[in-house]
């Protein structure tokens, strides 16, 4: 107000004037808005980047049958032929493990946050190690795995192994996207239901989770979307085999992301090339139909709340 | 245990939800028929019904939480799985130090100071100075190039685009990063790699007599600065998306506060929009550098591992290896306890760098958000329960 005040008298006669603005001015505005505009379009430039190269290098290999039901089994780097049939289910099962671990404790952990500790010390506590825990790098947690896994308990490097260090990587982002949603759900449900006399476990389980469900299994396919396209778990925890192993607890596994790591090194020839580009093409449509499937869910599936 | 009864509702406080419980218990007990609970349950319910006199009075209220057994179960297994959440991060700092020590002991040179690494045989040497050193630049011209980016597209999204425009855009930034991280390590080393070339040519002619930006000899592409461009990008979706939370929620009385006097939208957004959310984008700043800072795989591809016999090179325009890269890249090597042990403690301190990072993110938000002092809150989330935290 004071400044106001103060600068009245200068603002008198000269510049009432509302319309026009000064030529510096306006030229900073336009600048800013080409800026910001030129801000966008350099963002999106290695998306569309990336997008054309995999799909044009990796695109025709997606379309032979074998791709989809073969392996790499005593296919070498000059040959070709093979599939990715291997290193897909590799992917699936680690990522389904993961899943199955990590989304009953994400979803019981954001439950605790919003339905018991609201307010506590100690789930500001739990929030904040969350939030570190979003943090912790995929190396990170893979060597923690490794540490627990193979160095204390003297296991095998297997595919099991790397699912644990995915769920310190996808818990996070369940936990969080779930706890969103059950912020969301309206109290006069809860007061509703423990009107009828349902006790409040119940009626978390068939009322406010039910209600955040569509929000929920956002959080899973974003979370799954996350984990699928890690390597560094893999380049640590289990070996990368070109046959096909369907068992996380024995022997090493194949996936997309070391399917390409594995041959990354011999690009200079065809065959290898066109199969590392068409693993990487998978990994994506993988990771982005996940994405898309998450939002279209959401979109879906938004609770209404006023 | 917030409320004693379950039937309770969960915000009353204590002393009168525990009286509340009594008459609750007593209304809900003696109907057998319609309480449509389980078989487990039942005998509760019996016994609730059988000696409704003394268990209203006497050792009801020393008991404290009395509840249905599923709701103490439930309860029990929440709060496990929350506990279980601390307990990780604990753990995953415990046992990396655990495993550490040992080989620490046993290392004969500085581990703080010292460029060697050579870990395993007898004489064990291994330093994280160069490793150290590499990370910290790489992520830090990484965010330095992301953040001026972010917060232009944040603007964008929130302040420029059309409406029908600004969610596809915002999706299309956060597909970014969707985009496997060993992707963009190819793509980085082959396609993106290349045309940087006359880029980094152009810096060091001009700066090259400042040792960061010293160009050694060769044509080598798999060098710092290419690495922080391609972080640059992987970042960017991070940083954009938190940045454009905090735009968005500058009050709207301060946006046309601003153009009712007169402001263009660059100054609505440098008076408005910007000071409302500079601890955000600093924040949001702090959290991409901790990504990148962590990031291994595309950094693993993209740079290329000095030569042993070649003297280390301090300029953004050589290779090198980050904490990160130097793990994966050796898993090989994890043989004897003491070679891991090495690698072990390089992902410790890694793990301590993020976190002290990440946690400064947190605490930026925490104690300076828009929320926390102005009267205004809209913040939602994970900021709002640690906003509540530095305020209490």
């Amino acid at each position: 107000m004071s400044v106001l005040a103060a600068n009245k008298p200068a603002y008198d006669g000269q510049t009432l004037d509302l319309t026009g603005k000064s030529g510096l001015r306006a030229f900073k505005n336009t600048l800013a808005t080409v800026l910001i505009v030129l801000a966008f379009v350099v963002a999106l430039i290695p998306l569309l980047w990336i997008l054309i190269t995999v799909i044009s290098k990796g695109y025709h290999l997606l379309f032979t049958a074998d791709w989809w039901s073969q392996s790499q089994r005593g296919v070498t780097v000059r040959r070709v032929g093979g599939g990715a049939y291997h290193a897909i289910m590799g992917t699936l099962i680690m990522s389904l493990i993961t899943a199955v671990i990590a989304v009953p404790i994400a979803v019981l952990g954001a439950v605790y946050l919003v339905e018991y500790g609201k307010g506590t010390k100690t789930a500001r506590a739990v929030s904040f190690m969350i939030d570190i825990l979003t943090g912790v790098p995929s190396i990170v947690a893979a060597l923690f795995i490794y540490a627990v896994w193979i160095t204390v308990f003297g296991f095998n490097r297997v595919g099991f192994a790397v699912s644990l260090s995915l769920v310190l990587l996808m818990l996070p982002v369940v936990l969080r996207s779930t706890e969103e949603m059950l912020k969301l759900v309206p109290d006069e449900l809860r007061e509703a239901s423990y009107a009828l006399g349902v006790p409040k476990w119940k009626t978390i389980l068939k009322v406010v989770v039910p209600t955040a469900f569509g929000g929920i299994i956002t959080g899973v396919m974003l979370g799954l979307a996350r984990v699928m396209g890690e390597t560094a778990p893999l380049l640590i925890l289990v070996g990368y085999s070109k046959n096909i192993n369907l068992n996380p607890f024995d022997g090493f596994m194949g996936a997309l992301p070391t399917m390409i790591n594995q041959d990354r090194t011999e690009l200079a020839l065809q065959p290898a090339a066109d199969r590392v580009w068409a693993a990487a093409l998978t990994l994506i449509l993988l990771v982005l139909a996940l994405n898309l499937l998450a939002r279209l869910i959401a979109r879906f599936s938004t609770i209404k709340s006023k | 245990m917030s409320s004693p009864d379950g039937t309770a509702p969960p915000d009353r406080p204590t002393g009168e939800a525990q009286e509340e419980s009594q008459i609750e218990d007593l209304v809900v007990g003696e109907p057998d028929g319609p309480t449509p609970h389980f078989d487990d349950l039942a005998g509760e319910h019996a016994a609730a019904t059988a000696h409704p006199e003394p268990k209203q009075t006497g050792p009801k209220l020393e008991l404290g939480p009395v509840g249905h057994l599923g709701d103490r179960l439930f309860a029990g297994l929440a709060r496990g799985s929350g506990g279980l959440v601390v307990a990780i991060v604990a753990f995953v700092g415990i046992f990396l130090l655990a495993l550490a020590i040992p080989a620490l002991a046993k290392d004969q040179s500085s581990f703080l100071f010292s460029r060697v690494w050579q870990p395993g045989g007898d004489k064990p040497q291994f330093g994280i100075a160069a490793l150290f050193y590499t990370t910290v630049v790489s992520s830090i011209i990484a965010m330095l190039i992301a953040v001026p980016i972010a917060v232009g597209v944040a603007l964008f999204i929130t302040y420029y685009a059309p409406k029908r425009l600004a969610s596809p855009v915002a999706h299309a930034v956060d597909l970014l990063a969707a985009v496997p991280s060993i992707i963009y390590g190819l793509w980085g080393i082959l396609f993106f790699a290349p045309i940087l070339r006359p880029v980094i040519d152009g810096i060091a002619a001009v700066l090259g007599w400042i040792p960061l930006f010293e160009k050694p000899t060769g044509d080598d592409v798999g060098v710092v600065f290419t690495a922080s461009v391609v972080l640059a990008i992987m970042i960017l979706p991070v940083v954009t998306a938190i940045s454009r939370e905090i735009f968005q929620q500058t009050p709207i009385t301060h946006r046309e506060g601003a153009l009712a006097l007169g402001a263009t939208r660059w100054e609505m957004i440098r008076m408005a929009v910007l000071p409302y959310g500079r601890s955000g984008v600093v924040s949001a700043s702090m959290l991409g550098l901790g990504r990148a800072l962590g990031e291994t795989v595309a950094v693993l591809i993209i740079l290329s591992v000095p030569n042993g016999n070649d003297p280390w090179n301090s300029s953004i325009f050589a290779g090198g290896e980050t904490f990160a890269s130097k793990i994966a890249n050796n898993a090989a090597e994890f043989d004897s306890p003491e070679k891991t042990g090495a690698y072990i403690a390089a992902g410790l301190v890694l793990f301590v760098v993020t976190f002290l990072v990440n946690s400064a993110a947190r605490i930026i938000v925490a104690s300076s958000a828009p929320g926390a002092k102005r009267p205004r809150r809209n913040r939602r989330a994970g900021a709002s329960t640690a906003t509540e935290g530095a305020s209490a």
